[in-house]
């Protein structure tokens, strides 16, 4: 039986003391936790999940990645002021500011004991050159192509991966199309009845196309 | 000179056969076209059915399905051609001998289908190799294919070796091989070649 989410983080903690476990609540109807591992000890907490008696995950079912944007996000906060002499609370928007990041998710499920599915995330320092995870192709076979996708379209670098590079494009290309500043090469032709993104670019290709609907 | 109908059923009467070079030549041609064995995607799967012995592809003499382009006739391009693919399907056709043919196969062969508007599958194969006959459909049935079989066999049927409309390889100054697109930093080398396929002219009424 898989341990509740919470003890689960509880027992990571103690058997990997560099560990720095959080976990991650889901309000969606699915209410799948996950938990946010620090990604220096995510090599030994993979090894513990893999061969703790009692949890024996044993299979990496899926591995992906996910590619978050800087986000500036504004608050309106209630900031108690002098104004006049006299203190008042007055409404202000404060702006957050988050560096973006690139995340690689784990499902990893036990074949030996069937349970599962539980999902780790782990964070890279920044999108650009602080990618660095560590690879868990030699606790999980499995992951080693998945591992490669991830570089080839997120442009993750997974350090100890035994044969990094590029897996669908193919040597040589310098993008990573699934990040969400990819642009692609501007190859448009024509298309029939184009619509949002697509419609933008008839535009830009069809000038006189301008304040009609596309058709 | 090609032989007066009348003449012909005339003589045909007495049991005299009559015929040109270039008609016996085509007929040859048309009735035994080898495709080259290979599928791209889904579409591959309804070339192979088309194949079998429910659809048999062998009424028409192109059952002989080669595994070299060198033994091959015909190419049909079954499935999505992505970027990384699309130098191979184009040295595997410079590899075939003349006369050769190509049918592009379901939307994503002639047009990039539901990937069109991606960064990894080419917008049709006819951007790098002439197409003869083209087939819609995702996939087309059987059925299609073989309406496209047939077409490119009314094709050959009407093919000449002289004039100015004669077939393309007895033409020497048209090209039997195309050049193969690099791969580049962002995209394929060349995107198209201008040579063989034309941007759409698009009127819009105003």
């Amino acid at each position: 039986m898989l341990p509740a989410i919470d003890q689960l983080k509880a027992r990571i903690e103690s058997a990997v003391p560099a560990a720095k476990v959080e976990i991650h609540p889901n309000d969606t109807p699915a209410a799948q936790p996950s938990l946010i591992i620090n990604r220096e000890a995510l090599f030994e907490v993979a090894h513990f999940l893999r061969d703790d008696p009692e949890l024996k995950f044993d299979y990496a079912s899926n591995v992906t990645g996910v590619d978050w944007l800087d986000l500036v996000t504004k608050e309106k906060m209630k900031v108690k002021k002098v104004v006049d002499g006299v203190e008042k609370e007055v409404e202000e928007t404060i702006e957050k500011k988050r560096a973006g990041y690139l995340e690689v998710v784990y499902h990893l499920f036990s074949m030996s004991l069937k349970h599962g599915p539980i999902i780790l995330r782990v964070r890279t320092g920044n999108r650009t050159d602080d990618s660095n995870i560590p690879s868990v192709t030699p606790i999980w076979r499995g992951a080693e192509f998945q591992e490669r996708e991830i570089y080839d379209l997120y442009g993750v670098k997974f350090e100890g991966h035994p044969d990094l590079r590029r897996i669908l494009m193919w040597d040589g290309y310098t993008e990573h199309p699934m990040r969400k500043d990819y642009v692609e090469p501007d190859d448009y032709e024509y298309e029939p009845t184009p619509h949002d993104d697509v419609l933008a670019k008839t535009k830009c290709h069809w000038p006189s196309m301008e304040g009609t609907t596309g058709r | 000179m090609p032989i007066d109908e009348g003449l012909r059923s005339e003589l045909s009467k007495s049991g005299i056969f009559t015929t040109t070079l270039e008609s016996i030549y085509n007929w040859g041609r048309k009735n035994s076209v080898w495709p080259l064995q290979f599928g791209l995607a889904c579409c591959a799967i309804e070339m192979i059915a088309t194949s079998m012995a429910r659809y048999d592809l062998a009424r028409f003499g192109a059952e002989v399905f080669r595994p070299s382009p060198r033994q091959a006739d015909l190419m049909i391009v079954a499935g999505t051609v992505t970027k990384k693919m699309a130098p191979q399907v184009v040295r595997l056709y410079n590899q075939m001998p003349e006369p050769k043919y190509v049918i592009a196969m379901g939307a994503c062969a002639i047009s990039g289908g539901p990937f069109k508007q991606g960064y990894n599958v080419l917008k049709g194969i006819d951007r790098y190799i002439p197409v003869d006959v083209h087939i819609p459909g995702c996939p087309p049935r059987p059925e299609a294919l073989l309406h496209a079989f047939i077409t490119l066999q009314q094709k050959i049927d009407a093919q000449t070796m002289r004039g100015p409309n004669r077939a393309r390889h007895f033409d020497p100054d048209e090209p039997s091989e195309f050049p193969v697109p690099e791969f580049g930093e962002k995209d394929l080398v060349p995107s198209k070649n201008l040579s063989v396929w034309k941007p759409p002219v698009i009127l819009r009424e105003a």
